[in-house]
């Protein structure tokens, strides 16, 4: 149904239910929020995005539309009440600006700047804090935490993780673990999803460029990086770049200009990934052997299986994930071709994610190349500081191509950093095990898109392989219960294979990925569906075009194999590439 | 499944009920006086809700103790009746006397000190109740006589 | 309609007569208060002691003793009522073991062993306090009817004072929305201090359909420091409180009901535990109450000292066992309430009124009052006032009959100042205003709000600085935290008005002080942050100078250091 309403005297007609801040936009009028975010209910916390109706003073981003509603968004009260709340809640926030990892994509100093605050007006209360770098992976820093609760809702409501929480009330209210634990004793799986909805400094990415200059520097060291799938279309929003833009040429160009020795590719390693797990699928699959197979590809999944379903554990593939895979051979098998000495080799790689920092060292399998495989995790933001900081002209670089052997890679690689991409892969290479053939159509319209679940069956000669697509790890409940309750009744599985990815959308939207403001486009900065759809896409042009676009048919891979590896999931492929699982605690 | 531990079946007792956190938490206070992180913990078990939330709500009602308090609780009425009668003063000598601060127990877990908001005998007023015993019509000149009194108490058990 | 023969397993009224039969045949009854005040300056004692003389004497079927809920005169207790047949009904006062057993032996037991008149002895002349006082005599009790006349726990005296007729006559008479038009003709306005028509918010909640549940929620949160009327009226009289919820559910459908109270008052939660245990019993509640097709339920649930849990939405978060953070609205609670499903919150007093709008009659409840606030109000009359306690008024009494005459007006030969109502999100009315009727609009009208009932009368020695400091350290402490401008703002405040107080304060710091309470009051997402700033707003209204005199520039000015 839509409805009419005037804004600020605007005739417009929107859908019911559009709250008055969305309704607002499409007239070009945009009432200034903090706390408000699409991926996010509501919290009504900041108070910045007030308007009139009727004279009453509502929140814009809870208050839907109704008909004949006549809104003022703009007068003198509005606008000194506004920028008296965003006094007050600059009088209780540090001015770190100088020294924050957020500094100009923060959408507290956007306000400030917007409001032109150019003095403290209000006299600062200022607690103690103690920043939270437990994890290694994400930072919590209360002290500029503005309580909005985006993380939060994410955390316990959409990731169903229940890490974060509010403890405490008042002014003494803290985002922290339960009874103030530090996150790295709580449940928390490192997925950064708070971090890529925090409006402000507050929870961040552990930064680790500072490891890799070091490494940089040492000419003893051999400097090995690797880009994930998702990096591709994402890094270009730092440099000005449309969302989307694939520029994996350009970045292999900048990672030359900052220094590494040799530049190879995470879809190298995707492309290894799928030889073994879908050769792995096929075994299990006809063997029966703890289906259904679970994907493990993305380290938060597997921090949350380990944690909230160990009677799962050995459902999970035992694949290790791709730049893990590529860490390994590097060490090996490229180490050796290229003379280098595996101790003095450091592989570096540059993700959509902050798990994957954590995961380089989760087990003692991700050292086995007898060193540790991947040896320093930068996420895509942290790249892009390092080619600002090297004072890289992004734009103007050329286009180059990754390294060979480790930089060749398929379509199919590509679409690793998109839901539902893992399992198109896998199931592409998996046909061609069972039959013999390859698949006529390489897509499978059921698992594309944003739901939360999809599930698909699908044919291979007369077999029916029943698949399910998870993306955002609180969807995964409703999937384990299925599988929970045909195994106690004994019925058959609801699913063969099940693909999970912990963020939303996949990887492209990992909590890693940048976080810039739309320019000319209201806020808020960050991820958000319209995004998540246009990263998506620019993964999904590129497996359209490739040449190859399955990952058994990429000839470096074979090599790989013929010279070093030997059979899938055997021997030498099945000590480098493949992981164990164990039991954790939820809390320490 | 924790069996045995009496926040486990205090929480066991109130899992099938809905909207029951808060009225178990309560019963664990009642028995033990404290709810720590050990009963958070079974709670979180038996009655399925993660301890995050089990701390957002131990954490955000003022009635919950995360430690054991001393043995006289003394709850100064910090109320509007009170207050015009000059309960602030009563407060101030207990600190004194106590050398602790509202929401704390003395060293040797004697005396624990709180102010609460109006424990309904405004009529009283100033009001202060330890352990459940009222007093009324309260002065600061008092304050040591009670707490002899509850020295001798405890000294007698 | 069924037939009332239908049902056999209970019948009122003929619990009523058998009752008040039993209650007839007593010469004496003494009323003694049992409640918070009472108890706690030892009136559980009294009892016993006067339960011991009567067993002695082996007078049983001679004279009972009632242990009633508030009498209203907190300050004097503990109180007792003797009734003796034939004589005039005696209050004693401020009565300890000694002044009891002296009553017992030289005035109950000769008096009623003897015809005609008997005096109290004049020995016990100092513990009389009279029945013809204002305090007594000025009052009009429709909510407190009960409240100190019978014993609240026991549900055959709450029926043979005509309890649960009420609740008869809308099941077997009147359809649901003959129900929700008397009560909204009636004009009944909430009386938890929002001031909502009752009426209205029935119809409202009506009108969602019940898919599969449907809540009534009373809200006994009581958290105004200085307010005990939800209190007095729970330990005094529960079983009007569940006849007006289950009335209510009756009307709007629900299917099930809760009590939200304060964890701070056990007494009010131990009553109400017996009274629905014995509806319980009575079939009073269940399925097929009254041999109608009316099935409810009702549960209990404690708050855990939380003043932000009295907001509704707050209260509803808390039940379902979370922080009890409000939540903007819409949806409001009769839309998507309690798990979501719709829910109509009801204070205590609102629901305590019901039953006797449908007894009586919405015209006889809508003749007292104003013509927009109807019926009457329980007040917690306290602070400098020589009869601090329990009251209820006819809205429109003004400020002057209730402070000077009921309440007997300031002790200790000071003066009148201020009074304050509306509690911690209140202001203070100066003596100037003293002729002022209260109610809903009057109080607004000056800065104030009526709130739940709770009114402080200060003297001519009150700092108003200090007064409007201490309500805005409780509203700080109570913040719950989720709003910037409140939260943040709330403590600026205090900090400004510390530093005000102590004498440092400058011009600037109080023209910030206004510009951070306007921001506060219309910024904040619920009533708690909204309405924190008025105590302050208000005192800088009547009486700026107190606090313009403790600013650094005046003093300069003025020559002081
Ligand atoms: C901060 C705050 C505290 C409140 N406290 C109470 C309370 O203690 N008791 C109450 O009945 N209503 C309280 N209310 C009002 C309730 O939100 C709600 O309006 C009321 O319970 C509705 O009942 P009524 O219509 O019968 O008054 C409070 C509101 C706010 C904003
Ligand atoms: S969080 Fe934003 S406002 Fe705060 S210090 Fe960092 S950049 Fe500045
Ligand atoms: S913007 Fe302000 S704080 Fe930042 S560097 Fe310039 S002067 Fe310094
Ligand atoms: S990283 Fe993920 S799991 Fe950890 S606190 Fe953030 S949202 Fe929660
Ligand atoms: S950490 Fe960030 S997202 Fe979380 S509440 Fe604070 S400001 Fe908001
Ligand atoms: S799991 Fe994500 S980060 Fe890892 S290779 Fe796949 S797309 Fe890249
Ligand atoms: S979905 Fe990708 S970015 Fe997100 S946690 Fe998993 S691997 Fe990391
Ligand atoms: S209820 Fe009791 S404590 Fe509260 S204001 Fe009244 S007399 Fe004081
Ligand atoms: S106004 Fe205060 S109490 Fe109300 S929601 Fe905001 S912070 Fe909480
Ligand atoms: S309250 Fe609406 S954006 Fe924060
Ligand atoms: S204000 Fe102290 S007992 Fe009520
Ligand atoms: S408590 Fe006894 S008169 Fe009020």
């Amino acid at each position: 149904m839509m409805v009419k309403l005037k804004i600020d005297n605007f005739d417009v007609e929107v859908e019911s239910g559009t709250s008055i801040l969305d309704a607002a936009r499409k007239v070009h009028i945009d009432i200034p929020t903090l706390c408000k975010h699409p991926d996010v209910d509501p919290s009504a916390g900041c108070g910045m995005c007030i308007v009139k109706v009727g004279g009453r003073i509502l929140r814009s981003c809870c208050t839907p539309v109704a008909e004949g509603m006549e809104v003022v968004t703009n007068d003198a009260e509005l606008q000194e009440t506004r920028k008296t709340v965003l006094e007050l809640i600059l009088s209780n926030h540090p001015n770190y600006c100088l020294k924050c990892a957020r500094s100009g994509q923060c959408e507290l100093q956007d306000l400030a700047m917007r409001f032109g605050v150019d003095h403290d007006e209000i006299r600062k209360i200022l607690a103690p804090t103690e920043i939270d770098e437990s994890t290694q992976a994400i930072v919590l820093d209360p002290a500029k935490c503005i309580v909005c609760g985006r993380c939060v809702d994410i955390c316990q409501n959409q990731q169903n993780v229940w890490a974060l929480s509010y403890q405490n009330r008042g002014l003494a209210t803290k985002i922290t673990g339960a009874n103030d634990a530090d996150l790295a004793n709580t449940p928390c799986i490192k997925c950064g999803q708070c971090a890529a909805h925090c409006p402000t400094g507050a929870i961040v990415e552990y930064d680790e460029t500072q490891k890799v200059w070091d490494m940089l520097k040492d000419k003893e060291l051999f400097t090995v990086v690797q880009i994930a799938p998702a990096v591709r279309v994402a890094l270009g929003e730092e440099f000005g770049y449309d969302f989307g833009e694939n520029l994996t040429g350009k970045i292999y160009a900048a990672l030359r200009r900052i220094g590494f020795n040799k530049v190879f590719d995470t879809n190298f390693g995707a492309d290894l990934t799928i030889i073994e797990e879908a050769s792995e699928f096929v075994r299990r699959f006809s063997e029966k052997d703890n289906l259904p197979m679970f994907t493990s590809c993305c380290p938060a999944w597997v921090d949350y299986v380990e944690k909230y379903y160990p009677e799962n554990i050995s459902n999970l593939s035992t694949c290790k994930s791709p730049h893990q895979m590529v860490g390994a051979v590097a060490k090996t098998y490229y180490a050796q071709k290229a003379g280098v000495s595996p101790d003095k080799m450091r592989v570096i790689s540059i993700m959509p994610c902050t798990a994957k920092k954590w995961e380089a060292h989760r087990h003692e399998t991700m050292s086995s190349s007898g060193y540790q495989d991947v040896d320093v995790v930068l996420t895509t933001r942290e790249l892009a500081k390092m080619i600002r900081q090297a004072g890289i002209n992004f734009k103007g670089l050329p286009e180059e191509v990754a390294d060979n052997p480790l930089g060749e890679y398929s379509g199919a690689a590509t679409i690793f950093g998109v839901t539902g991409g893992v399992m198109t892969a896998a199931l592409r290479t998996a046909y061609f095990y069972i039959t013999g053939q390859e698949l006529g159509m390489l897509n499978f319209a059921e698992i594309d898109g944003l739901d939360g679940i999809k599930a698909a069956e699908v044919d291979i000669n007369g077999t029916k392989i029943r698949i399910a697509v998870v993306n955002g790890v609180g969807n995964v409940e409703e999937v384990m219960s299925a599988i929970r309750e045909a195994a106690t009744n004994g019925e058959e599985l609801p699913y063969h294979f099940v693909e999970v990815m912990a963020c939303r959308g996949g990887c492209i939207a990992g909590g890693g990925q940048p976080k810039v403001m739309m320019h000319g486009l209201p806020k808020p900065w960050g991820i958000n569906d319209e995004i998540r759809k246009l990263r998506s896409k620019g993964l999904n042009d590129e497996d359209e075009e490739a040449k190859n676009r399955l990952s058994h048919h990429n000839k470096s891979i074979k090599q790989v194999y013929d010279e070093f590896l030997g059979k899938a999931g055997e021997g030498k492929a099945h000590e480098l590439l493949h992981t164990k699982y164990r039991q954790r605690d939820l809390y320490k | 499944m924790v069996e045995t531990s009496q926040a486990a079946q205090i929480a066991n007792k109130w899992r099938k009920k809905r909207g029951s956190l808060i009225m178990a938490l309560h019963e664990i206070q009642d028995v033990k006086g404290y709810v720590d992180w050990q009963d958070a913990v079974d709670v979180s078990l038996c009655m399925g809700i993660p301890l995050a939330r089990i701390y957002e709500v131990l954490t955000f009602y003022n009635f919950f103790k995360l430690e054991a308090p001393g043995k006289a609780v003394i709850s100064v009425c910090t109320g509007t009746a009170c207050y015009l009668k000059g309960n602030d003063k009563v407060l101030e000598k207990f600190k004194a006397e106590l050398g602790i601060n509202e929401g704390e127990s003395t060293p040797d877990r004697m005396f624990h000190l709180q102010s609460v908001r109006c424990v309904g005998c405004c009529g009283l007023a100033p009001v202060c109740v330890v352990n459940g015993k009222t007093y009324g019509r309260m002065t600061p000149d008092m304050v040591p006589q009670i707490l002899e009194e509850w020295r001798q108490a405890f000294k007698e058990n | 309609m069924a037939d009332m023969d239908l049902d056999k397993r209970f019948d009122i009224h003929e619990m009523a007569k058998n009752k008040q039969a039993e209650i007839d045949r007593f010469v004496c009854s003494i009323y003694c208060c049992h409640s918070t005040g009472c108890k706690s300056s030892g009136s559980d004692d009294l009892i016993d002691l006067m339960k011991n003389f009567i067993a002695e004497k082996e007078a049983e079927d001679k004279i009972r003793i009632v242990a009633t809920g508030c009498m209203g005169l907190c300050a004097q207790g503990p109180l007792i009522r003797v009734e003796i047949k034939g004589k005039k009904d005696v209050l004693f006062k401020r009565l300890d073991k000694e002044s009891v057993a002296e009553i017992m032996n030289d005035y109950v037991w000769p008096a009623i062993n003897t015809q005609g008149d008997f005096l109290v002895p004049e020995k016990l002349q100092e513990h009389i306090l009279s029945l013809d006082l204002p305090f007594f005599t000025r009052q009009e009790k429709v909510v407190l009817q009960n409240t100190g006349h019978m014993d609240p726990e026991d549900i055959q005296e709450y029926i043979a004072r005509g309890g649960y007729l009420a609740l008869e006559k809308a099941l077997k008479t009147m359809t649901p929305e003959q129900v929700v038009a008397e009560i909204k003709k009636s004009g009944l306005r909430g009386r938890g201090g929002g001031g909502f028509s009752t009426g209205m918010k029935w119809e409202l909640a009506a009108k969602v359909p019940t898919i599969d549940e449907k809540f009534i929620i009373c809200n006994g949160d009581e958290g105004d420091p200085g307010a005990y009327m939800d209190r007095s009226i729970l330990e005094g009289d529960p079983h009007a409180v569940i006849e007006g919820m289950m009335i209510a559910a009756y009307a709007i459908g629900a299917t099930e009901g809760w009590f939200y109270v304060r964890a701070e008052y056990p007494l009010a939660v131990e009553r109400l535990e017996k009274a629905i245990k014995a509806c319980k019993k009575n079939r009073l509640l269940g399925n097929n109450i009254m041999g109608t097709d009316f099935c409810f339920n009702v549960d209990i649930r404690l708050g855990a000292g939380a003043f932000v849990c009295g907001e509704e939405t707050a209260l509803i978060h808390s039940i379902e066992g979370a922080r009890g953070t409000p939540r903007p609205r819409p949806p409001y609670p009769t839309n998507k309430g309690l798990w979501g499903k719709p829910s109509c919150v009801n204070n205590v007093e609102t629901l305590a009124n019901v039953a006797k709008i449908l007894l009586k009659g919405a015209d006889w409840f809508a003749s007292f009052g104003t013509e927009t606030s109807k019926g009457t109000k329980v007040f917690a009359l306290t602070g400098q006032v020589e009869h601090s306690g329990l009251i209820e008024v006819p809205m429109g009494t003004t400020i002057n009959e209730i402070v000077n005459e009921i309440g007997g007006g300031v002790p200790n030969g000071k003066k009148l100042k201020a009074v304050q109502t509306g509690g911690p999100s209140g202001g203070v009315i100066p003596k100037e205003y003293m002729d002022m009727p209260v109610c809903y609009e009057e109080l607004k009208k000056v800065g104030s709000i009526m709130g739940s009932g709770g009114m402080i009368v200060m003297d001519d020695t009150s700092d108003m600085v200090s007064i409007a400091k201490f309500y805005l350290d409780f509203t700080v402490d109570e913040s719950c935290g989720k709003c910037a401008p409140c939260r943040i703002g709330g403590k600026q405040m205090l900090s400004l008005l510390d530093k005000i107080n102590k004498g440092k304060g400058t011009k600037k710091d109080l023209a910030q002080l206004r510009k951070i309470a306007s921001a506060m009051q219309k910024a904040s997402l619920c009533g708690l942050g909204q309405t924190a700033p008025n105590p302050v707003l208000s005192t800088l209204k009547f009486y700026e100078d107190e606090y313009q005199s403790k600013l650094v520039d005046n003093k300069k000015a003025a020559g002081e250091n």
